[in-house]
């Protein structure tokens, strides 16, 4: 009996751990060893597991990101997979450290839920994909369909808002998972499908004939999707940002996996370069990173573009087009702050 | 009573309290009140301070803000600008009517496997053991995950009709249509009478058995020939009836594979079917009255009021069938799954009540000459019932609370509003799953109250 | 006397006949089928209706999952080429390749696969701890080591033999823990020395919680990469350990004579019963951190453990109830007789017998714990269930459902199946025993 005792405390000893949620979550995160993100329990392109049991995707990559800017190596991290449901409260009470779950960054969630979201990842809208058989070419002609819905973004609300606004019926289909959404929307129990237009473009990627299906032109509202932090402890908030900024802006000057080691050895002819990349100044410093943490980012995941084209791109099952999320020099809207 | 009263009380000591039989039980349940209360305050205290810390409050406002997503199956109007609370009320009506349609035909199923697993035709009782041994041993969470799944994929899409003559019953995979009743004036009259020959019905059936047990004659002795009529009558009815579900399955769903094992299967139903009516009936004169007492008066009140409820039949008109009332797939999934699930639990209780009877019942009632059914209804049945009930409730309970993971097929039920969407879009917690418990308590608390009432009437009065 | 016989009666059979064989008519396979299959006209049209039945599902089945199914394939896409060429083109056939590719993900989520050893160990030593509860000696746990060995054997030489290097397999940890074991239990398994092994099971969940948590000199592995199977067993064995003692101490101060203590009971039971299990999971993982303290986080393993627990406790107090009412009065007058106090009343006299009467819906009851572990998926634990999301979100398997969902379900059969059939058995020992 006392052994089991012992067993007990010992392992509730070893699973409860005492964080305090409010501040100083970067000292905590230091002092842990690794970074706890929260991400999807599975979206195509976004997060997923390969073969050997490793997240993957690219909201997963921006945890690496951080946790390379933290310790210098992307796999500090610990996953924990969220559920629409489970991921804010996860988030404020202290479960998680950040969450990157292709969540929209609103107004409520903003400041009723105490989020701060510190960026964006991916400029997103909400589509409508049907099968070409339907004749269909414009949303506007989905009067009386039945539309499977993937529920847990703001996805239920913006549908109901755009058939109001427009005056047309529907029957909603709400499905919490992708991959069940899809399979009930291949076997026509659903005219269409609505979600995030990349998710759009991911799942008609896996369809046996991608080609009988079309993403219809209206996109119904603004996704602006990014990783968001617990509000008050903007410390934090600031690590969790610039790291994604600095995604960016790698891209932008054209740092990548490849090169970042060799533009790092010595200042370079690009001031603001030099200071992303800690040859210039003590940028480091005044967030509490060392002073190359860039390098150690770019390295480890690569920049924006390495990202996209990784796991969204052309080259990908997945297949997006960059569209918003091109530099705001390619016609994007993708526009980091200057690293000054 | 001599008990010597010491009148100097002897001096209370501490130690008292949990040695002396006197106070002990009022201290332990003193501590446990503490006990209790002080980790209620913790509790409470604890919640306090964190809901401070995240700057959250704890209000309901949120139930009368709009709710703003939409809900297919909505049994009382519903839009998205209703409040929230009422889209928690829609889905609290589709929980009861789940649950509700659950029960009884997991009932039924239960009945038919448990009884069917003691039949002596080796081929039944086995396949029946397969039936629940495959249901009890897998998660309910994957046989609604796996039912829906079948819904979807084996039936034929609305659009498959497009070119075909649709009846009164379409199977799709969007649900099942199946006409609505029109009422026109005079409805009300006919339900009256309707009610009338129900109720004609019971007293008939008091008055046979009061003749049947004061004269030991079954009531009314009819002739041969009334017998067969009775029987043909039913035989006819339930004949039309097999008819029109095959011609409904054949002309309407175009299931191309498959549709001559259909047609094959379902003759030999039938085949079966009629043959066991028209026995029943032959044996069971009263009964076969008694249906003609409740049918005649309605079907010809029906033609005399002029077809006062009229049946709208669904029609394909844009996406999806128009008209009729539409048993959505996610329904229907979720339906055949739980009843299939505790419909193979309900078998094994059925089975376990009708082996508690002793063997010596039925061989009292062979020796009686009552036929194998007559002993099953008269003499196994109501003996086994009272092992039956109460694991009945249970499952009853059981199969309602099961119904929670309707979201698994986005079958909006209270689950899915009150704790899916609501709580999704206002970021209320507490308050959802709150509320959410306390619905799930009190209609468990409800089924329990009601069922035990049933207990209580069917137990052995003991002497 | 022979001879007055003979005289008064005709004929006396002197030879004892050879019994004639039954008529063809009653006995052999016609007489069997006419009995059980075609005694009426009723039967034999169910009879030929389940046949029916069975010929056209069984024959869909077997060739969708055997004949046309596909073992090797990096994607589903591949999958279904090497189906259209090799079958034909629309050809139904399973895709097993997925799990074959993530056979071990479906077991151990993201355990360490350098350490999946622990978790394979843990789960052995779960066996030698249960033998000594389950059975009267330690001979079954012979049987089983013996047989885990020589399965393994043959497994080895058939990798072997197909060029994968199959010594590996065979010479792991656990093939030596269970040559120990299954060699302790030789030498110490008499019926005598079993309740030594008792101890064994008390320790155990110490040694289960250093092997998968790991700490002392085992690397330690964080909860997170808990998944799969290996998910399920924790889950389920945690709460079926934690909930019979808190059951039995529930339905005991259900039945108690002190009404606040019997009403908190009480309470208690008819709330957990009350309410579905997702919503007390989804307490787990949302409000709970609330309850707690300031600053405290606790695991999302832990809390569903503590959640999954209280729930069990709840059914496992009715079951322990049941039991103890039907008891007759007399045996807790006896113990009351003798002198005995409460406590030993309890221990001595009424749970023994009360817990011997329950043991059918203990074993229920576990069984239902066990398939409603599968309930955490929907709170984004990945078990076997929840793990299918992500594994469909690859894009290699994305579309993939009956191969992954059927894997599972067979899973929890064999499991659950196997439970039932023990308390089947169990039932059986016990009705011999009440009959002496």
């Amino acid at each position: 009996m006392k052994l089991l005792t012992l067993a007990t405390a010992t392992a509730v000893a070893g699973m409860v751990a005492a964080t305090g949620a409010q501040a100083q979550t970067l000292q905590q995160v230091k002092d842990r060893g690794n970074l706890i993100c929260g991400i999807n329990t599975g979206l195509v392109g976004f997060a997923f597991t390969d073969a050997e049991g490793n997240w993957q995707g690219f909201d997963v990559a921006v945890c690496k990101a951080v946790a390379a800017a933290i310790f210098g190596d992307a796999s500090k991290v610990e996953y924990k997979p969220l559920t629409g449901k489970t991921r804010f409260s996860a988030l404020s009470s202290g479960e998680v450290d950040v969450l990157s779950r292709n969540s929209t960054w609103t107004f409520s969630r903003d400041t009723d839920l105490k989020l701060e979201f510190v960026g964006v990842n991916y400029y997103d809208g909400q589509g409508f994909i049907v099968p070409k058989a339907l004749g269909v070419t414009s949303a506007l002609e989905l009067d009386g369909a039945t539309i499977c819905i993937q529920t847990g973004t703001t996805t239920e609300l913006n549908l109901a808002d755009y058939f109001r606004a427009n005056n047309m019926s529907y029957e909603p289909v709400p499905i919490e998972t992708e991959s069940e959404a899809k399979q009930k929307f291949l076997a026509n129990a659903c005219d269409a499908y609505t979600t995030d237009a990349s998710g759009l473009a991911a799942s008609r990627s896996s369809y046996p004939t991608p080609t009988d299906y079309v993403i219809l032109p209206e996109i119904i509202s603004k996704e602006p999707l990014g990783p968001a932090v617990r509000q008050g402890d903007d410390d934090w908030g600031d690590v969790v940002r610039w790291v994604l900024n600095s995604l960016i802006v790698a891209e932008e000057y054209g740092v990548t996996k490849d090169n970042v080691e060799e533009m790092a050895s010595a200042a370079g002819d690009k001031p603001e370069v030099n200071r992303l990349l800690g040859t210039e100044g003590e940028y480091g410093a005044m967030i509490n990173l060392p002073a190359d943490w860039a390098v150690k980012v770019i390295s480890s995941v690569g920049n924006y573009g390495e990202l996209f084209d990784e796991y969204l791109g052309p080259n990908t099952p997945v297949g997006l087009e960059r569209g918003l999320n091109a530099l705001y020099t390619d016609g994007g809207i993708l526009y980091a702050p200057p690293f000054r | 009573m001599s008990v010597v009263t010491n009148p100097d009380a002897p001096t209370f000591r501490l130690d008292m309290l949990w040695r002396d039989e006197r106070y002990r039980s009022g201290f332990i349940q003193a501590i446990t009140m503490i006990i209790l209360m002080l980790v209620v305050a913790w509790l409470v205290n604890n919640t306090v301070q964190n809901l401070a810390a995240l700057g959250k409050d704890f209000n309901f406002s949120f139930l009368w803000q709009p709710a703003g997503y939409d809900i297919n199956q909505q049994l009382i109007p519903y839009r998205s600008t209703d409040s929230n609370a009422r889209a928690a009320l829609v889905g609290i009506i589709n929980t009861l009517v789940v649950a509700g349609l659950g029960c009884i035909t997991a009932t039924v199923l239960g009945i038919i496997a448990g009884v069917a697993r003691l039949s002596k035709n080796w081929l039944i009782a086995k396949l029946m053991t397969v039936y629940v041994e495959g249901f009890r041993n897998v998660p309910v969470l994957l046989w609604i995950l796996l039912t829906a799944t079948v819904v979807n994929e084996s039936l034929p899409a609305p659009r498959a009709f497009r070119d075909l003559e649709t009846g009164a019953v379409v199977a799709t995979n969007r649900g099942i249509y199946i006409p609505r009743p029109l009422f026109e004036s005079g409805w009300l009259v006919l339900l009256i009478i309707a009610a009338l020959s129900i109720a004609g019905a019971v007293l008939f059936s008091r008055y046979t058995k009061r003749h049947q047990e004061a004269t030991g004659s079954q009531l009314p002795e009819l002739g041969n020939a009334v017998r067969w009529i009775i029987a043909g009558t039913v035989g006819l009815i339930s004949g039309v009836v097999i008819a029109n579900v095959l011609f409904t399955l054949l002309s309407f769903t175009p299931l191309e594979e498959g549709n001559t094992i259909i047609v094959a299967l379902g003759s030999a139903a039938s085949l079966v079917l009629a043959l066991a009516v028209v026995r029943w009936a032959a044996n069971a004169q009263v009964a076969g009255l008694m249906i003609i007492i409740l049918v005649v008066p309605t079907v010809v009140f029906y033609f005399l009021l002029g077809r006062p409820i009229t049946l709208e039949y669904p029609t394909l008109q844009g996406f999806n069938f128009q008209g009729g009332i539409q048993l959505r797939d996610s329904l229907i999934a979720l339906w055949l799954a739980l009843s299939l699930y505790t419909g193979a639990f309900i078998a094994e209780i059925v089975r376990a009540g009708i082996l508690s009877v002793s063997h010596g019942q039925s061989e009292a009632a062979f020796a009686l000459g009552l036929r194998p059914n007559r002993t099953m209804k008269l003499v196994i049945l109501p003996q086994a019932l009272r092992v039956i009930v109460p694991p009945l409730i249970s499952q009853f309970l059981n199969l309602t609370k099961n119904s929670s993971l309707a979201i698994a097929v986005g079958y909006m039920d209270a689950t899915g509003t009150l704790g899916g969407i609501t709580l999704n879009q206002t970021g209320r917690e507490m308050e959802c799953i709150l509320l959410l418990m306390g619905f799930y308590l009190v209609l468990s608390l409800l089924i329990s109250l009601v069922m035990n009432i049933y207990n209580s009437h069917v137990r052995l009065v003991e002497r | 006397m022979s001879g007055t016989h003979a005289e008064t009666v005709a004929y006396v059979a002197d030879t004892q006949y050879d019994p004639e064989p039954a008529p063809s008519s009653s006995t052999g396979p016609i007489a069997w089928m006419r009995e059980s299959l075609f005694s009426s006209w009723t039967n034999a049209g169910l009879t030929i209706l389940c046949i029916a039945l069975i010929a056209w599902i069984v024959p869909a089945i077997l060739e969708w999952a055997v004949f046309q199914s596909v073992w090797n394939a990096k994607s589903l896409s591949e999958c279904r080429e090497i189906i259209a060429t090799r079958f034909g083109e629309g050809a139904h056939g399973a895709c097993w390749a997925v799990i074959n590719e993530r056979f071990g993900q479906l077991l151990y989520g993201f355990y360490p696969a350098d350490l999946r050893w622990r978790p394979d160990t843990a789960a052995l030593l779960l066996v030698v701890a249960l033998v000594p509860i389950l059975f009267r000696t330690m001979r079954p746990l012979v049987y089983a080591m013996a047989g885990l060995i020589a399965v393994k054997v043959v497994f080895a030489i058939a990798w072997t033999l197909m060029g994968d290097d199959g010594m590996d397999f065979l010479l792991s940890p656990t093939t030596f823990v269970a040559l120990v074991v299954g060699g302790l239990a030789f030498v110490f398994g008499s019926e005598a020395v079993k309740s030594k092994w008792l101890y064994f099971t008390l320790a155990y969940p110490l040694i289960a919680y250093f092997l998968l948590w790991g700490g002392l000199i085992f690397e330690p592995v964080r909860s997170s990469l808990f998944g799969g199977f290996l998910l399920t067993m924790i889950i389920g064995v945690t709460g079926i350990a934690g909930s019979l003692p808190i059951g039995i101490l529930l339905a005991l101060g259900r039945q108690s004579r002190l009404p606040v203590l019997k009403m908190v009971c009480v309470t208690f039971i008819e709330f957990i019963r009350g309410v579905p299990l997702i919503t007390l999971l989804f307490v787990a993982s949302t409000l709970l951190n609330y309850f707690l303290p300031p600053g405290t986080n606790f695991d999302l393993i832990l809390r569903v453990l503590i959640m999954v627990t209280l729930f069990a406790s709840a059914y496992m107090a009715e079951v322990v109830r049941g039991g103890l009412a039907a008891l007759p009065r007399g045996q807790y007058e006896a113990a009351d007789t003798l002198g005995l106090t409460y406590w030993q009343g309890m221990r001595l006299i009424i749970l023994p017998q009360a817990l011997k009467i329950s043991i059918p819906g203990i074993v229920n009851t576990f069984i239902g714990l066990f398939k409603d572990t599968t309930l955490v998926a929907v709170i984004g634990l990945l078990d076997p269930l929840g793990l299918t999301n992500p594994i469909r979100s690859d894009a290699n398997w994305n579309g993939i459902v009956w191969e992954l969902y059927g894997f599972i379900a067979l899973l929890f059969f064999i499991c659950c199946w196997s439970m039932s059939r023990y308390s089947m058995l169990l039932e059986k020992r016990l009705r011999a025993s009440d009959r002496r």
